[in-house]
């Protein structure tokens, strides 16, 4: 274990010795007292490395990042996993805004509530397939521009007050997946997308990012699959096609 | 050629303690220098509630001059207009920088000397005869501009980053139980010492980040009441539009949130009647003052702070609380910085505005009254 105290260090000092101590062949790395310094991971390749970090992160954690995995102990801020390529980003606590922004392959797992616009332009192509799981809440406009990928929001942390999600729920959507636990109200949903029931090939899928959440955050599996899912899809692959053109 | 980001994007930040406890600008300062990279050096500021309990009674006027010329002139038609009951230069460090000068003035309305004058400068009317003064000291006299005007507040801000503008103005030195802090990346309006947020008005002050692409719109609209835009800056338009609509008009500040960032359309037509017709007039009669565009904004004014989010949610801003005091910033990291162990961590709505105000005893200890008003 390599550790580094992040307190008073300036984030593109701590990004360098980041770098630094994976070119030194470190492959466990622990960062102290972060707050708020950008781009943690940025860009990073190793597969094998994993950096856990102690305070809470700042924006574009783990932007362009390509096999690393990172764990955050505390809440995360903006635009996590912005444009991420592989590797893994686990949160235990809240994030911010534009969760997953682009995001083109790996993992994120957020044990709590997301902000606005969470997997905004996600994408896929071929073996370059996204997840994204989150334990809470979200705010509105989740999944707009959808490209492609897999969004599991299990809303655990709903109440009465609280809604699960908001309005544009998958605003321009246009690929991927959207699996919600306990059902979405549909009046949330843009005229690009519909609400459906789940394959029986796609419960397996959520039942093994499911499985896999709930070992991270130490949470009941059966409880988490108590409620039904249902899932969100686009209705056409270019909800804009005829914006502009009149089509045939 | 060395890669360099701009990583663009105001920040801002403020604190209240609801009990009234003062607390020095260090704090403040931190917060907002944390998210030094979020500016660039061309504006800061930072306005502070409750730093002036010996002149308590008196409109304290922030004026930035050009020169000289500008301060003479200004001084001779504060003479004619109001009581000064003391004056003098603001106190500042050196800096490095062409800079304005910098005076206050603690001032009450006195009587007019012509029948024409004590008709337009009503005595009995102080906020009004104080806004129209400094109205007409922005609009008129070249190079003297009043950065703030509130009793028991002042603004202080120019063209630097926040760390560098905090030393200027001495903002340590100052104690004040509600500090509200800027942090600018201009856009498409100059980088001017006047220019820097927050933009205040009797006791109101806003610090944003985003734009108001709605400007042109709230400015004609704010005009047909006296209100002249002079600052080049988007921002200004928010400071005059809650004097407008809380003092003027008497709306409660959780519905003028709805005046700012309206609900869409689509979202009004699933309410309840009683809210839709609510909304929809809201939306009818005021739609001059609407804030179109992203923005997250933090106002300070008498007795407490509010933070609201466009409709959209186009911008960061974040809650928290510890104990009495309530933390808001652009980033949750600015929070973390200065208090640790927060009691609650919350990501208001868009269009949902976060309301802090002091408890009623605080209000009196620090006003010297029980009845609340707003500037």
């Amino acid at each position: 274990m390599y550790e580094i105290d992040a307190r008073g260090v300036y984030y593109r000092d701590l990004n360098e010795n980041i770098r630094e101590a994976i070119r030194n062949h470190h492959k466990d790395i622990v960062l102290h007292n972060v707050c708020g310094q950008y781009y943690i991971g940025c860009g990073l390749n190793d597969k094998d490395v994993k950096i856990t970090i102690n305070g809470v992160p700042g924006n574009d954690l783990g932007a362009f990042m390509n096999g690393p995995t990172i764990i955050v102990n505390d809440d995360a801020q903006d635009g996590i996993g912005n444009t991420m390529n592989g590797g893994k980003i686990v949160v235990y606590g809240n994030a911010g805004d534009v969760v997953a922004y682009s995001m083109r392959g790996g993992k994120i797992f957020i044990e709590k509530d997301v902000g606005y616009r969470a997997c905004i332009h996600m994408k896929a192509y071929k073996e370059m397939n996204p997840t994204v799981v989150i334990g809470g809440c979200s705010g509105a406009f989740m999944g707009e521009y959808m490209a492609g990928g897999t969004l599991i929001l299990l809303g655990l942390t709903r109440k009465d007050d609280k809604p699960l999600t908001g309005v544009y729920l998958a605003t321009g959507m246009h690929g991927g997946k959207i699996f919600i636990r306990g059902g979405v109200d549909e009046r949330l949903l843009w005229k690009e997308a519909v609400v459906v029931d789940p394959t029986k090939e796609e419960m397996k899928k959520i039942e093994s990012e499911v499985k896999e959440f709930c070992n991270l955050f130490k949470i009941d599996y059966n409880k988490v699959m108590d409620k039904e899912f249902v899932k969100v899809v686009p209705k056409s692959t270019r909800p804009y096609g005829h914006l502009y053109i009149p089509g045939p | 050629m060395e890669l360099a980001k701009d990583i663009s994007g105001c920040g801002i930040a403020g604190f209240i303690n609801t009990d009234g406890e003062r607390i020095s600008g260090v704090d403040i300062v931190d917060a907002i220098t944390l998210m030094k990279d979020r500016g660039n050096g061309l504006g800061a500021g930072f306005s502070a509630y409750g730093i002036y309990p010996d002149f308590k009674e008196f409109y304290a006027l922030h004026i930035m001059y050009d020169d000289e010329h500008a301060r003479k002139a200004t001084e001779e038609y504060l003479e004619r207009k109001v009581h000064i009951e003391q004056h003098g230069g603001m106190p500042t460090r050196p800096i490095k920088k062409k800079r304005p000068i910098f005076f206050v003035y603690f001032v009450q309305p006195r009587e007019q000397s012509t029948k024409g004058e004590s008709e337009e400068f009503r005595i009995e009317e102080a906020d009004e005869f104080i806004f129209k003064l400094v109205m007409f000291i922005n609009e008129n006299i070249d190079g003297a501009f009043v950065i703030s005007s509130g009793k028991n507040m002042g603004v202080f801000k120019g063209v630097g980053f926040p760390d560098e503008i905090a030393n200027f103005f001495r903002v340590d030195e100052y104690k004040a139980y509600c500090w509200t802090a800027h942090n600018r990346f201009p856009t498409n309006t100059p980088g001017w010492w006047g220019g820097a947020h927050p933009f205040s008005l009797l006791g109101w002050s806003v610090v944003h980040n985003g734009e108001i692409s709605s400007y042109g719109a709230n400015k004609r609209y704010l005009e047909m009441y006296g209100y002249k835009c002079t600052q080049k800056t988007d921002t200004e338009v928010v400071a005059y539009l809650l004097d407008l609509l809380v003092r003027k008009h008497g709306l409660p500040m959780h519905i003028v949130a709805k005046i700012f960032a309206p609900p869409l359309w689509s979202e009004i037509e699933y309410m309840d009647e009683k809210d839709k017709e609510l909304y929809k007039a809201l939306r009818m009669v005021y739609g001059g003052a609407m804030l179109n565009g992203p923005f997250s904004i933090i106002v300070g004014f008498r007795g407490g702070m509010f933070g609201l989010n466009d409709r959209i949610k186009l911008r960061p801003l974040i809650v928290a609380r510890k104990g009495s005091n309530v933390y808001m910033a652009s980033e949750e990291s600015a929070i973390r910085y200065i208090a640790d162990d927060l009691d609650e961590v919350y990501m208001p709505k868009a269009g949902e505005p976060v309301i802090a105000m002091l408890t009623d005893e605080a209000y009196e200890k620090v006003y010297g009254s029980k009845e609340r008003t707003y500037v």
